[in-house]
């Protein structure tokens, strides 16, 4: 059955008023809105914005953290035929100039002093934007910007809007059809400007609804909304799923909270991209380090076992009884507990998806008993394209196109989507739709990969990226510089890495240390240290990397077509990457032409042969000042060896 | 900032004299503090800033001179009563129980304002539930205010130290004043630390209307955040102003600069 979001909304407020809907935690507490309230909520609030003249097609952006009255507002937009158009929060202020021009919108709900500052800094750029509501007043006392209000005072004119007008909120939403715009979601993009992808409500719920029915999801469910809701994985899971199912989505108390929300509320079920679970591993690992020996020779013993029998245990393969038995005591002793510390209890799916994920990470983690599961999707994709089904669960591959999704593979090599849940195209821009939708309504991923005998997906690299080796030992191999970075980037000490060797004759990286765990190594060892800069050049730091590189190079090596893409040289950046500098999205994935070109300097050091090279590098913080980091930076040779098959 | 500072002398302090023994802490000190204003003492080591201070709060008693407040004249003063007149104070060296969790440390600030007494709320009789919720309520908002939720069950003890200062002032908060001295807030505090308090500072200032005196080393942030400032030397008064006079003043700046006296 066809529907549109706040037609669920009123479905949900009808059948179950009081069943809770949204959680927030506030004041130490967890606060529940129901179903009716919520109902009742976004009546006020669209009333309020019909009154500000937001009309039918017109676009609204919303920028914060995952708050309650943000949801209300978008579903109010959406209730008037407007669209929403969520943004990143974390993004600087000039980078909202583009989405706001380019969609001609007047009207913003945000979340707090921080998002005005911004919006207010940028309204010179953009002479549309007239209203700014905010949820959050702390501190805005005395701003007397025109246009500028709470959303409280949003509320209070809804209020008398809809006592004026009775039944004008019902035939507003009774206006909409399931194919109209429903929401847009500008991508990152690792290249170029941001695309507006545009979405119906058909597209969406489509999606949330397959993908609902292939994890059995239903209105018991838990979900924790802590991720950007301008990425559309968080808004799958956490508003389109949250409407198609009716389950209650839980607002963490702050940013810094979350480990402590996810533990009190108990999920059942979770999404993270792969740097969040390699984030709570790095934690575990560290907490382990510094347990006492005989917790540390418990949690290894265990750990081993897990390795061992956790993966065929969660495929529901047999288990021979002894193993049975020893992971009943491991789960007792060490998998339970740390379940429970993760926040993972009552977790019954957990996916990951955005990035590759670290087979070993990925492994830990169904080893201790977590569902944890990779999907393939895509802003244009609406998320759901491929998903891994419960016991088929393979560490290297994305799973099966679930229903209405069909795949193909380009003679390129590039994998081909044809599904309900497909863009309508880029905001005013018909020559990137016509790019990546064809005619023939197959869209075009931009992902290499292929389908393996059993029918599951297999990406290895962005089909742009996939390069080859030119010369030297390994001429003419191929090199995914993703598949490398993802390899090296397991590694607890391994924030960061960017490989190159496309049209080169060897391999090279860059590498960002994890400050917390290689801090907190150092400081273990009295190493002591200054900064990070000072951290990353210690020969000891140095030596390290250099050991995890080269387990990196050996296990390369026992891979045939990718023992070319042993890293032969590397040096340890001066500085982190950062989303603020440009050199990472703002979903934080590495922007290698532009590091490439920002550090031209030092990868001419690393192929040039030299051992050391000084640069210079501008940095911008957070509240937009300058500043500038130098170092000399030592450069590190590598053993490779030997491709494994070649030798035999 | 226009609204600040331009209020109604609630505190005076007239001509103080304080002596331990022969040592002269304190010689005819005399100042005022405005309603809503953020009046910072400063002065170099051994100025006679945290002996103005505890003069003002009670815990020191000066041999002459008299300290007004809203409008009730004394010379003899103590902690409690002060207390009890809405002023709250941080501490320089914290005062704060380490074992301790961050809930319960600022819980300790509404002391004061406890009803029931110590047996009723050890077994929570009759009131001592509500009246506990009650406080729990005021605490929760500071936390949130001072955005150290994370930490709400955290022994105080664990924390860095820019955070226990958060604390401590967390604590001073707790007692709803009308008047909060801070003995030097951001002593030992990195640069980051020091901005977030001086935001916190600000923002205690303008949301809940509070008068605050402050003494802190740091001149960029006493310029930065203070509406008046009294500068103490050897026990006397130098300098009396805004930031722009102070800073053009003589005196200030040979005391400053270490000038032969």
């Amino acid at each position: 059955m066809q529907t549109t979001f706040p037609r669920l909304l009123l479905d949900h407020a009808a059948q179950r008023p009081d069943a809770a809907a949204l959680r927030e935690k506030e004041f130490g507490i967890w606060q529940t809105l129901t179903w009716r309230g919520l109902a009742e909520l976004v009546e006020a609030l669209a009333g309020g914005l019909a009154e500000a003249g937001l009309q039918r097609g017109d676009h609204l952006v919303v920028v914060g953290e995952n708050r309650p009255r943000l949801y209300a507002s978008m579903l109010a937009a959406q209730a008037l035929g407007a669209i929403p158009v969520p943004l990143y929060q974390d993004a600087a202020a000039a980078e909202f100039v583009f989405p706001i021009v380019n969609a001609d919108v007047a009207f913003a709900v945000v979340e707090d002093q921080e998002q005005v500052d911004k919006l207010l800094e940028i309204r010179p750029q953009c002479p549309k934007l007239a209203r700014v509501w905010f949820d959050d007043g702390r501190g805005l006392r005395h701003y007397d910007d025109a246009g500028l209000a709470s959303l409280d005072a949003l509320v209070d004119a809804g209020r008398a809007h809809a006592a004026a007008h009775p039944g004008f909120f019902a035939a507003a939403i009774d206006q909409a059809k399931p194919d109209d715009v429903a929401a847009m979601f500008f991508t990152s993009g690792t290249t170029g400007k941001p695309k507006g992808v545009v979405h119906s409500h058909d597209t969406l719920i489509d999606r949330a609804r397959a993908g609902a029915r292939f994890d059995k999801l239903s209105e018991r469910d838990e979900v924790l909304a802590y991720l950007p809701p301008a990425w559309i994985g968080q808004n799958i899971f956490s508003y389109a799923q949250w409407l198609a199912c009716g389950y209650v989505v839980n607002c963490p108390e702050s940013a810094s909270t979350v480990m402590l929300d996810l533990r009190e509320i108990g999920p059942t079920y979770y999404f993270a991209p792969p740097r969040v679970f390699e984030g709570l591993l790095t934690t575990v690992t560290i907490r382990m380090e510094d347990a006492a020996r005989p917790k540390r020779w418990l949690y290894e013993r265990c750990m081993a076992l897990a390795r061992r029998v956790g993966p065929a245990r969660m495929d529901g393969k047999p288990l021979a009884l002894l193993d049975r038995i020893a992971w009943a005591i491991g789960n007792v002793l060490v998998y339970a507990p740390l379940r429970n510390t993760l926040g993972f209890s009552r977790v019954r799916v957990a996916y990951t998806a955005g990035e590759a994920i670290g087979p070993d990470l990925f492994v830990f983690y169904r080893s201790i008993g977590i569902n944890l599961k990779q999907l393939y999707g895509s802003t244009e994709t609406a998320v759901f394209v491929c998903l891994q089904p419960d016991h088929e669960v393979k560490n290297d591959t994305v799973g099966v196109p679930i229903e209405g999704v069909e795949i193909k593979v380009s003679d390129a090599g590039e994998v081909l989507v044809r599904s309900p849940g497909l863009l309508k195209g880029y905001y005013k821009d018909p020559a990137a739709t016509a790019e990546v939708l064809g005619g023939d309504g197959w869209y075009r991923t931009g992902d290499a990969g292929f389908l393996d005998a059993s029918g599951h997906l297999k990406i290895i690299d962005r089909a742009k990226d996939v390069g080859k080796i030119v010369g030297g030992a390994h001429d003419g191999a191929l090199f995914a510089p993703k598949y490398i970075e993802n390899k090296l980037k397991f590694f607890p000490y391994i924030k960061e890495a960017v490989a190159f060797g496309d049209r080169r004759d060897k391999v090279c990286a860059f590498v960002n240390i994890d400050f917390e765990a290689v801090g907190n190594w150092a400081e273990k060892r009295n190493l002591p240290y200054g900064s990070y800069t000072d951290l990353a050049q210690k020969p000891a730091v140095l030596e390290l990397v250099r050991e995890c590189v080269e387990k990196v190079n050996a296990d390369l090596a026992a891979d045939e077509r990718l023992a070319g893409c042993q890293i032969s040289r590397f040096l340890v950046l001066h500085k982190e990457l950062d989303a603020d500098d440009g050199e990472l999205t703002r979903t934080r994935k590495v922007r290698r032409g532009f590091i490439a070109e920002r550090y031209g300097l030092l990868v001419d050091a690393l192929y040039g042969g030299r051992s050391e090279q000084h640069v210079e590098t501008e940095v911008r913080f957070e509240d937009g000042r300058v500043g500038k980091v130098a170092a000399t930076l030592r450069i590190v040779d590598v053993k490779t060896f030997p491709a494994v098959g070649r030798a035999a | 900032m226009a609204a600040r500072g331009g209020g109604e002398v609630i505190l005076e302090v007239r001509n103080i004299h304080l002596r331990f023994g022969g040592v002269k802490a304190l010689s005819d000190v005399t100042f005022d503090v405005r309603e809503h204003e953020i009046r910072a003492i400063i002065g170099p080591n051994g100025a006679g800033k945290s002996s103005m201070l505890n003069c003002i709060n009670g815990v020191y008693q000066p041999q002459q001179g008299s300290i007004q407040l809203r409008g009730r004249t004394f010379t003899h003063m103590n902690p409690r009563r002060v207390a009890e007149m809405g002023v709250a104070r941080t501490f320089q060296n914290l005062a704060l129980f380490k074992g301790m969790s961050v809930l319960d440390n600022i819980m300790t600030g509404r002391n004061l304002k406890m009803r029931t007494n110590i047996l009723q709320q050890a077994i929570r009789f009759g009131a001592a539930g509500r009246e506990e919720t009650a406080h729990r309520k005021v605490v929760e908002g500071i936390i949130d205010f001072l955005e150290i939720q994370a930490y709400r069950r955290t022994p105080v003890g664990k924390l860095p130290y820019g955070l226990q200062k958060r604390v401590d002032l967390g604590r001073a908060l707790a007692m709803e004043p009308q008047m909060l001295l801070l003995d030097e807030p951001m002593a030992g505090m990195n640069v980051e630390e020091k901005q977030d308090m001086s935001r916190f500072i600000l923002d205690v200032n303008d949301e809940f209307g509070t008068t605050i005196v402050l003494i802190e080393h740091d001149m960029g942030v006493v310029m930065d955040l203070s509406d008046r400032i009294v500068v103490l030397d050897y026990g006397r008064k130098i300098g009396d102003g805004s930031p722009a006079e102070v800073r053009d003043n003589p005196d200030v700046i040979s005391a400053y600069l270490g000038a032969v006296h």
